[in-house]
């Protein structure tokens, strides 16, 4: 079903009785050309890409919980592209230009709200940095502005500007930056892949792999085997496990990272904001809660939950950046498991088994990547060659000594 | 999470850093195949779910360096020693 405004008065009209479920909830069929294991964001926008930029339908989305159960529907939904690093900077800046187009592409109301992001700066070294920065993004296209406590203070002006240990100086700013609903990009995402003979089968979990002529050749999973040339894994927190199936290890460590959202308010912030002397960052959704965040709990983890330092930590955060949010009442809390990657940056590869595939190390930023990793993993498993997009995001780029460290911190995943 | 740091007692997480999973020992520099070995010791993991040997750091408590088993999917913590006395 087309929506537009002449379906929603029909439907209207019609008592809303007419509206039929959004994608196919298949079966799982015996074999499939590719098989992507993994129906969170970045699994369902691939197998889109694959039908609708390469023409190949006979494709499956493997979920082994609902699809939007994992990290894609638990995030804090900002998108941005303000990187340093160019190999990250054009690919970031691919994923934001495929974003404002995604709603008509999709035919889906994803939300993508433009509201800008900006970093706010508390020293003049900081500063300095946020310039550097700021001037990698404008020669790469991308939009920018260093703004002065001034200027900010016209947009925020309940922020905690003379702080006397962190007086907020000025920001970077990237207009373009903002939130989307996650939970409909998933969802859009499913249904334009589905109406495009897409199976997506949920309560389905791989639990191996089957090898022919030393390639792989299927997965065993809670409903039966299924056959596959290709298989594409896009797991998230879950990749070291599955890698292990195939025997190989992963330069990934598993952690948890916790977000919060509060009982609604009136419009009060009207952008994504993050504070630069500690990890805090908060946005309003517009069902009116403040949706916001910061560090990693720091140990590895594969339980969906965190514990209470890092609660406190993010709530001293937020206290000191805004301290009005103290009367401000918690509504939920949750975690999600991060594929941490060893320098903070993602890969998008084949693996050293032919008819395998990777999609990992997202860290806790993959929800603003999802278009154009979707994008860029199809094209990989299409046609056996990396897109030119994703070249820094190789496997070897660790064993080559060209890791991509954004944040310059090193093999150690829980700082990144 | 609470850690039984052998030195100071059952303490609250919020003392403790994680550098992660254990990768074994550091191998030899002069070793003909050094660089491969570097590689899987500084960026290759396990990472499993369940059962794991890591080691902490009570940075604000007694400063030791501690080898914990610990069962990522419950956070539980099976033993904690002094990492030196672990090798
Ligand atoms: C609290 C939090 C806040 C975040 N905030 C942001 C943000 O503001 N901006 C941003 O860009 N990013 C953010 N992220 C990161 C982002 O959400 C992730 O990087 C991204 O969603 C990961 O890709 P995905 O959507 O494909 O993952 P997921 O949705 O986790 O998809 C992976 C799927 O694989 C399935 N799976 C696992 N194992 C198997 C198996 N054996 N068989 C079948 N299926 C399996 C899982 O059930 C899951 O549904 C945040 C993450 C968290 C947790
Ligand atoms: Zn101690």
């Amino acid at each position: 079903m087309h929506y537009s405004i002449f379906s929603l008065a029909r439907a209207a009209l019609g008592g809303h009785r007419a509206w039929t479920p959004a994608w196919r909830d298949a079966q799982p069929k015996p074999e499939y050309d590719v098989v992507i294991v993994g129906g969170g964001g970045h699994g369902l926008a691939s197998a889109y890409y694959l039908a609708k930029e390469h023409g190949l339908a006979n494709v499956a989305v493997l979920e082994k919980s609902w699809i939007g159960s994992g990290n894609v529907g638990r995030n804090t939904t900002i998108i941005r592209s303000n990187y340093l690093l160019p190999g990250n900077i054009a690919f970031y800046e691919r994923s934001m230009r495929l974003w404002e187009k995604l709603e008509r592409d999709l035919n889906y109301n994803a939300m993508v709200s433009q509201r800008g992001v900006l970093n706010l700066y508390h020293s003049d070294a900081q500063r300095d940095a946020y310039a550097r920065r700021g001037n990698a993004m404008r020669l790469c296209g991308v939009d920018a502005e260093l703004l002065d406590a001034r200027q900010i203070r016209k947009m925020l002006p309940f922020l905690n500007f003379d702080n006397a240990r962190f007086p907020i100086q000025g920001g970077l700013l990237q207009r373009r930056g903002g939130t989307v609903r996650h939970d409909a990009v998933a969802w859009g995402y499913a249904r334009g892949a589905s109406d495009r003979g897409v199976d997506i089968v949920q309560n389905c979990e791989v639990l191996g792999f089957a090898f022919e002529k030393g390639r792989v050749a299927g997965v065993e999973t809670t409903r039966g085997p299924i056959r596959a040339k290709k298989i594409g894994l896009a797991v998230a927190g879950n990749t070291s496990r599955l890698a292990a199936l195939a025997g190989l290890r992963l330069p990934i460590e598993s952690h948890v990272l916790q977000a919060f959202v509060s009982e609604a308010l009136k419009p009060l912030i009207p952008n994504v904001v993050t504070f630069g002397a500690g990890h805090f960052y908060v946005s309003q959704s517009d069902k009116g809660g403040l949706v916001f965040g910061g560090d990693l709990d720091g140990y590895r983890s594969y339980a969906q939950r965190g514990n209470l330092p890092a609660v406190k930590d993010v709530c001293e955060g937020g206290m000191a950046l805004m301290p009005m949010l103290g009367r401000v009442r918690l509504l939920r809390s949750w975690g999600g498991i991060m594929d941490m990657s060893m320098d903070g940056s993602p890969i998008i590869d084949t693996m050293n088994i032919p008819g395998l595939y990777l999609n990992a190390g997202w860290c806790y930023g993959g929800f603003k990547a999802t278009p154009a990793s979707g994008w860029c993993f199809a094209h990989l498993i299409a046609r056996d060659e990396p897109h030119p997009a994703a070249a820094s995001f190789r496997l070897d780029r660790f064993a080559r000594g060209a890791i991509l460290d954004e944040k310059g911190q090193g093999a150690q995943p829980n700082l990144h | 999470m609470r850690i039984p740091c052998p030195y100071c007692g059952l303490r609250d997480l919020s003392e403790f850093l994680s550098l992660g999973e254990s990768p074994g020992a550091r191998p030899d520099p002069a070793a003909a195949d050094a660089a491969r070995r570097f590689f899987d010791y500084v960026y290759l993991r396990d990472n499993p779910a369940g059962r794991s040997e890591e080691y902490w750091y009570h940075a604000s408590g007694c400063r030791s360096w501690l080898k914990l088993v610990r069962d990522s999917r419950t956070h539980a913590i099976e033993s904690a020693v002094l990492a030196r006395a672990a090798r």
